[in-house]
């Protein structure tokens, strides 16, 4: 638009900055919280600018709370395996689409686009999942359900292969003898890495993100919890952070854990890798949600 | 999405097809997990949905399990929560999506008369910071605002001015607009950009002239963006009427911490489900109300769909 009056720039300059503010502040809360001590957050409740600045929480957290490593370390996992999975059946099955003469393309069109329309719902999912392929409790549970593969960005990647990897490279290669799966190694991953990247950055977020699978799957193994469980437990129960201190069994200890810094401590560690990459891949998401929002 | 286009076969085709066949073998079984894993996670349990017409039981499994008419909806519709989650759902996806969208268009508009790059760039990645986070931390962020003893409204705000605090997590009064807000914090800014991405595609020369005619900032916005925006709107309002049935089982669990005090207000039917199946493990009555979101919902999306196509085939999803 060519906006000729200042007057309205100034209004949708004012505007933005209010609203990313909006966006920002309470992430600002939720750090300050976690760097003021406790007594200070009994007298003045959590404020935007700590009083008192002290690390209580956070020495805490990575000393005495037995969960939060472990806890972290299975996050750290499950999304590079289960991103890296994501994008390779991805990967696979657009490639396999992008070919226009292949036998039978209309029905596995079909195959996966119907599964963008209808779904059983959550009772028959986790029935299959927990009774006939059995996850249940086990690490299986945080990477299989829901998360491994979605019809949408098969298609999203089957048009970015059909449209950015011109047909003259791969006939050319054709020609060489090049097989059909050297023709994906060597031709179509190489020019489709921007598309490729954002199911990536998509999916592990997804992973990242992810605390539904662990409380319908995980019912008994508490150890497997990644830190959205943690997270999630703790808004629940104090008491789940009494059970996992390391050296409960002096009542004093117990006692002294600063339950609502830590809390606030958890949620900071939780977000924090998203908030510090963030700026690096904050072009690629923003193009990923371009290339998903309107094409759809 | 591309229509698939089926290619007419030729006399003489059986022996290229098994040419083919063989030439993309390695391709098929490149493939074969990611087909074995739709049949398991998306067509099973679309098969299971027949369990809502069955007596579940987890030792006989889905074939075994007797069958029981249409008890698990009787019984679902015998309590009061099946009138409720309907109207929360229903009433909450029609509000996010009017709010939503207008919202975001006027945004997105904003975003679109700022010159200033870095700042503009700027804008963009902060209004997309609440999208990269989980539900479970949406709901400490509400907690460290709204927390009866230490939140911030009740400490920074409320009790300053003299007002009494007020415990937020048992009122079920509160909750539809904080529950709105929140859903538009979270999701504003993942809109707009969608339509701002759609704004500056459109011709430059339309402004261009528009402007020699002289026309004003507001007539820009009227008759030139909003006309043109209309086919995204379309297609983004069709997705949306799609879900219309189902709810984001965070925003309702998370972000009011489950208070039993609020359920009035936040079951829908996800959380219902979640509730009745891993809490009551009242397997019949989940099923039910799973089922009706299933079926509800691809019938919305087949008629918006067929609605959309006859009005303007190019707008229709397929």
């Amino acid at each position: 638009m060519v906006c000729t009056k200042k007057g309205f720039r100034v209004f949708a300059n004012a505007v933005m900055v209010t609203l990313a503010m909006c966006c920002v502040l309470p992430f600002i809360l939720l750090i300050s919280s976690s760097v003021t001590d406790e007594a200070t957050l009994m007298k003045n409740g959590y404020a935007f600018i700590p009083e008192t600045v002290n690390f209580m929480a956070y020495q805490y957290l990575f000393q005495s709370f037995g969960g939060i490593l472990r806890a972290y370390g299975m996050t750290v996992f499950v999304t590079a395996i289960g991103a890296f999975l994501n994008v390779s059946m991805t990967m696979f099955m657009a490639y396999l689409l992008s070919k226009r003469d292949l036998p039978g393309r209309s029905f596995i069109s079909f195959f996966i686009f119907f599964t963008m329309l209808f779904s059983g719902g959550m009772v028959p999912s986790y029935i299959v999942w927990s009774q006939y392929m059995h996850v249940g409790d086990s690490v299986f549970a945080l990477i299989c359900p829901n998360l491994l593969l979605g019809g949408y960005n098969v298609i999203l990647m089957r048009t970015y292969f059909t449209t950015n990897v011109p047909q003259e490279i791969l006939e050319a290669a054709e020609m060489d003898s090049c097989s059909e799966i050297g023709k994906l190694f060597h031709i179509s991953i190489p020019l489709s890495k921007p598309m490729i990247s954002t199911v990536a950055l998509f999916s592990a977020l997804a992973y990242w993100n992810d605390w539904i699978n662990g409380i319908y799957y995980l019912t008994r193994r508490k150890d497997l919890y990644t830190i959205q469980n943690v997270l999630n437990s703790m808004m629940n129960n104090v008491q789940f952070l009494k059970e996992n201190t390391l050296d409960a069994a002096s009542a004093q200890i117990v006692n002294q854990i600063p339950t609502q810094g830590v809390r606030m401590a958890i949620a900071v560690i939780s977000v924090l890798p998203i908030l510090v990459i963030y700026p690096f891949f904050q072009k690629a998401f923003i193009k990923g949600i371009v290339i998903g929002g309107v094409k759809g | 999405m591309q229509k698939a286009k089926r290619t007419r076969k030729n006399p003489g085709t059986k022996k290229q097809t098994a040419k083919k066949l063989r030439k993309y073998m390695p391709l098929y079984l490149l493939s074969l997990p990611g087909f074995i894993y739709l049949i398991i996670n998306n067509y099973l349990p679309m098969g299971g949905l027949i369990l809502a017409f069955k007596k579940y039981s987890f030792a006989k499994g889905i074939i075994e399990s007797p069958w029981n008419g249409i008890q698990n909806f009787t019984f679902l519709f015998g309590s009061k929560w099946a009138k409720i989650m309907f109207r929360n759902t229903i009433c909450y996806n029609l509000v996010f999506l009017v709010l939503g969208t207008s919202f975001a268009i006027f945004v997105a508009i904003l975003l679109s008369v700022i010159g200033h790059k870095l700042a503009k760039q700027t804008y963009q990645t902060l209004i997309l910071i609440p999208h990269l986070v989980s539900t479970v931390l949406i709901g400490y962020l509400v907690f460290a605002f709204l927390s009866e003893k230490n939140g911030f409204i009740n400490n920074g705000i409320l009790m300053p001015i003299g007002a009494k605090p007020v415990s937020w997590y048992t009122q079920a009064g509160y909750w539809p607009v904080i529950l709105v807000i929140v859903q538009l914090w979270r999701s504003f800014g993942f809109q707009s950009i969608v339509y701002f991405a759609t704004i500056i595609g459109f011709d430059k020369t339309y402004y261009e002239a528009a402007v020699m005619d002289g026309a004003s900032v507001g007539q820009q916005i009227f008759r030139i963006t909003l006309p043109l925006l209309k086919p995204t709107v379309i297609i983004l309002i069709i997705m949306a009427l799609g879900r219309m049935f189902a709810s984001d089982f965070g925003l309702f669990y998370q972000v009011p911490q489950n208070s039993g005090l609020l359920y009035s207000v936040t079951t829908t039917i996800d959380t219902f489900v979640y509730r009745t199946l891993m809490q009551d493990h009242d397997v019949g009555r989940s099923l039910a109300a799973g089922f009706l979101q299933s079926i509800l919902g691809f019938v919305v999306v087949m008629i918006t769909n067929a609605v959309v196509r006859k009005v303007d085939n190019e707008s229709a999803l397929f």
